[in-house]
C-alpha cells in the first residue's frame, strides 16, 4: 500500500515532470520557429523600408538632378545666348528683345546674381569707333533690362569693340557673329 | 667759313662749310616745289663715302653710311637715287673732295650730288659731307660732323635734315618716332620705332588690350587706352621719368589727343552716361566738356595752332567728322561723302585733315582741305587702310593696312605716292602715330 503510495507520488511528481519536460521541449521548438519567421518578416519590412528609401532618395537625387540640370542650362542659356546687332548700329532687334526677356527672367529667378553686359563690334569699323559703339550696345541691353524692373545695380557693362570677336573670320558670317552683346557672371 | 657748335654730349658738327651770303635757304625753294612735292622726283647721286686713311672700319663704315643717306633720302619721297654701277667716278680715287668734275655728275642725269669723306680715329669717327648742285655746279650745303662711331645715323640724320632745310624749307622729320600697337607679345601693348622704322621697342607690358598711343606735342608724353585695370582707361606716361596719371573714371576712357603746346588733352569719356569729348589737364583732371550732343562723340584731333578741333560724331545718324571752333563753340561739319569717316588727324601744317573713310566695306585713308573742298582718296583696291598720321612736317603720312594680310603700318607722301611697309614684326601692328620733332634726340 505504502509502495504503492510512492509510486503514484512519484508518477505525480515524475509525469509533470516528463509532461513539463515534453511540454518544455515542445514549446522550445515552437518559438524558435516563429522567432525565425518574425525575423524574417522584420528583415524582408526592413529591407522593403530600405528599397522604399532608396527609391525615395533616388526620386529625391533624380529630381535634385533634374532641378540643377535644368538651373545650370538655365544659367548655360542665359551665359551662352547671345544678342546681336546690325553693323553700326546698337538698336535692339526684335529676336535680341525675346533674349533679353529670357536673361530678365532669369534675373529675377536668380536675384542674388550680379553680371556684366559685353558690347562687341565686327572689324569692319574702326577701332576707337567700335569702343564707343561696344559701348552704346551694352548700355541699349542694360537699359532694356531695367525697363523690365532689374536693378541697374547688378548690371555692370563693358566694350570691347572690335577687340575680342568670337569668330576670327573676315566673312559676313563671322562678322555678325562678332556684332554681340554678351553676358557673364560677376 | 663758318663754325659753330651744337650742345650734344656725343655728337658734334665741327664746321659747316656752305655758300653763305645769299640767305641760307632761300635758294632751296626752287629745287622742290611745295605745292606739288612728289610729282618729280630730283635724281640725286650718293657715291660711296671717300676713305680718308684706308682701313677696315672705315671701309665698313664708309659704306655703311653712304647706305644709310642714300635710304633716307629716299625715304623723304623727293628724289631718284642713282644706281652707284652707272657712275663714272670712284671717290676712293678722288684726291680732293672739294673739287668736283661735274660733267661726270651731269652726264649721267645727277642734279644733285652727295659727296662724303670718313675718317676714323681712336674710335671717333669725322664725316665731311657736301651737297651739290650738280648742273649749277655750286656746293650747297657742306658740314664736318665729329662723333663715336656708334653716332653715324645720327650723324647722317643730321645732315639729312640740313638737305631738306636746304631744299624746302622745313626740318623735316628725322628726328622723329613713330609709336604704334603691335600684337608682338600675344597682347596688344605700345612700341615706339625711330621715323624710318629702325629700333622698334617695347613701351608698356600690361599684358591686356593697349590701344591709340598719343604723343604730347614734347614728344615727352605719351597718352594710351589700356584694359590694364580690366576696363578701357586712360594712360598719361612721361617716357623719361617715371612718372604719369591714369583716368579711370565710368565707362570708357579713350581716344586721347594732346593739346599743342600745352600739357592738356582731349579725350573721350562716358562718365556721363554718353561719350562725349572733355578737355583735361596732364595730371587728369577734367577743364571741361568739349561736345554736348547726346549719341557717340569721340576721336579728337587739334589744330596745330590749337584754335581749332576735329573730332568723329555720330550725330546725323552715320560717323563723320566735324569741327568745333574752340573760342565760338561753332561746330561744322566736314565730311559728307560716304557713310563712314573716322580717325581724322589734323595735318601740322594747319591745312588738310587725314581720316579713313568706307566704301564697300572697306576702309582708305582720305585727305580733305579744312574748308571741306575736294576730298582725295590715297589708297585704293588694297585691303583695309587706317589710323593716318602725319609726319611732324607734314610731307608723309603714316598708317596701317592689312594689305599683305595681317595688318601692318605703311607709309606714304602727303599725295599717296611712295606707298611702302615702315616695318614688320610678329603679330599684327595697328594705330600708328608720328611724333613731333624730338628736342635733344
Amino acid at each position: 500500500m505504502r509502495k504503492k503510495l510512492l509510486i503514484s507520488l512519484a508518477m505525480v511528481l515524475v509525469i509533470p515532470g516528463f509532461l513539463f519536460t515534453v511540454s518544455c521541449a515542445k514549446k522550445t521548438i515552437r518559438d524558435d520557429t516563429a522567432l525565425a519567421q518574425q525575423a524574417e518578416d522584420q528583415a524582408a519590412a526592413e529591407k522593403a523600408k530600405q528599397e522604399e528609401l532608396a527609391r525615395q532618395r533616388a526620386i529625391e537625387e533624380q529630381r535634385l538632378k533634374e532641378e540643377a540640370e535644368s538651373e545650370a542650362a538655365a544659367r548655360n542659356m542665359f551665359l551662352n545666348e547671345d544678342i546681336f546687332f546690325e553693323f553700326d548700329s546698337a538698336v535692339l532687334l526684335a529676336e535680341a528683345q525675346v533674349i533679353l526677356k529670357k536673361k530678365a527672367e532669369w534675373l529675377i529667378n536668380n536675384s542674388d546674381v550680379a553680371v556684366t553686359i559685353e558690347g562687341h563690334c565686327d572689324e569692319r569699323g574702326t577701332n576707337e569707333y567700335n569702343l564707343a559703339l561696344g559701348e552704346r550696345r551694352a548700355a541699349s541691353a542694360k537699359t532694356f533690362l531695367m525697363d523690365l524692373g532689374i536693378a541697374g545695380s547688378r548690371l555692370n557693362t563693358i566694350s570691347y569693340g572690335e577687340e575680342r570677336p568670337v569668330d576670327p573670320g573676315h566673312n559676313e558670317e563671322a562678322w555678325a557673329k562678332n556684332r554681340r552683346g554678351h553676358f557673364t557672371i560677376n | 667759313m663758318k663754325k659753330y657748335f651744337i650742345k650734344t654730349i656725343c655728337l658734334i658738327v665741327i664746321a659747316s662749310f656752305m655758300m653763305v651770303g645769299t640767305g641760307i635757304c632761300g635758294d632751296g625753294y626752287d629745287y622742290i616745289d611745295i605745292t606739288h612735292p612728289f610729282l618729280r622726283k630730283i635724281p640725286i647721286a650718293i657715291p660711296v663715302f671717300k676713305e680718308i686713311y684706308p682701313g677696315d672700319d672705315t671701309k665698313r663704315l664708309s659704306r655703311t653710311a653712304s647706305d644709310l643717306l642714300a635710304e633716307t633720302l629716299e625715304f623723304t619721297g623727293y628724289f631718284k637715287i642713282l644706281d652707284r654701277d652707272a657712275f663714272l667716278v670712284d671717290m676712293q680715287t678722288v684726291t680732293s673732295l672739294a673739287h668736283v668734275n661735274f660733267y661726270n655728275w651731269t652726264s649721267i642725269g645727277a642734279e644733285l650730288l652727295v659727296t662724303g669723306g670718313v675718317l676714323i680715329q681712336d674710335n671717333q669717327v669725322e664725316m665731311e659731307l657736301r651737297l651739290y648742285d650738280t648742273f649749277k655746279e655750286k656746293l650747297l650745303v657742306g658740314k664736318r660732323y665729329k662723333g663715336s662711331i656708334k653716332d653715324q645715323r645720327k650723324i647722317v640724320r643730321r645732315f639729312c635734315s640740313e638737305i631738306i632745310f636746304f631744299l624746302t624749307g622745313d626740318r623735316g622729320f628725322f628726328n622723329s618716332e613713330i609709336a604704334f600697337v603691335s600684337k608682338n607679345s600675344g597682347y596688344k601693348e605700345i612700341y615706339v620705332c625711330e621715323f624710318d622704322g629702325y629700333n622698334p621697342r617695347r613701351i608698356t607690358h600690361t599684358k591686356s588690350i593697349t590701344l591709340s598711343p598719343a604723343w604730347s606735342s614734347d614728344g615727352k608724353w605719351l597718352a594710351y587706352t589700356s584694359y590694364a585695370k580690366g576696363k578701357p582707361d586712360l594712360y598719361l606716361k612721361n617716357l623719361k621719368q617715371k612718372r604719369g596719371a591714369v583716368i579711370s573714371k565710368k565707362g570708357i576712357n579713350i581716344t586721347p589727343a594732346w593739346v599743342p603746346n600745352k600739357f592738356a588733352l582731349a579725350a573721350t569719356l562716358s562718365f556721363s552716361g554718353d561719350p562725349e569729348i572733355y578737355l583735361l589737364t596732364g595730371t587728369g583732371k577734367v577743364i571741361n566738356r568739349l561736345t554736348r550732343k547726346k549719341g557717340i562723340d569721340l576721336s579728337p584731333t587739334w589744330s596745330p595752332d590749337a584754335k581749332h578741333m576735329a573730332f568723329v560724331s555720330k550725330r546725323s545718324g552715320t560717323p563723320q567728322i566735324y569741327i568745333k571752333n574752340i573760342s565760338s563753340g561753332v561746330v561744322r561739319r566736314l565730311t559728307f561723302q560716304g557713310r563712314y569717316n573716322t580717325q581724322p588727324s589734323w595735318s601740322p601744317k594747319g591745312d588738310k585733315v587725314a581720316y579713313a573713310g568706307m566704301g564697300n566695306g572697306r576702309n582708305n585713308i582720305f585727305v580733305i582741305g579744312i574748308d571741306g573742298q575736294s576730298p582725295t582718296q590715297l589708297t585704293h583696291d588694297q585691303g583695309d587702310n587706317e589710323a593716318p598720321s602725319w609726319s611732324p612736317d607734314g610731307s608723309l603720312i603714316v598708317f596701317s593696312s592689312t594689305r599683305e594680310g595681317p595688318s601692318r603700318i605703311y607709309i606714304m607722301t602727303a599725295y599717296g605716292t611712295d606707298q611702302r611697309r615702315l616695318l614688320a614684326l610678329k603679330g599684327e601692328q595697328t594705330e600708328p602715330d608720328w611724333s613731333p620733332r624730338m628736342v635733344n634726340n
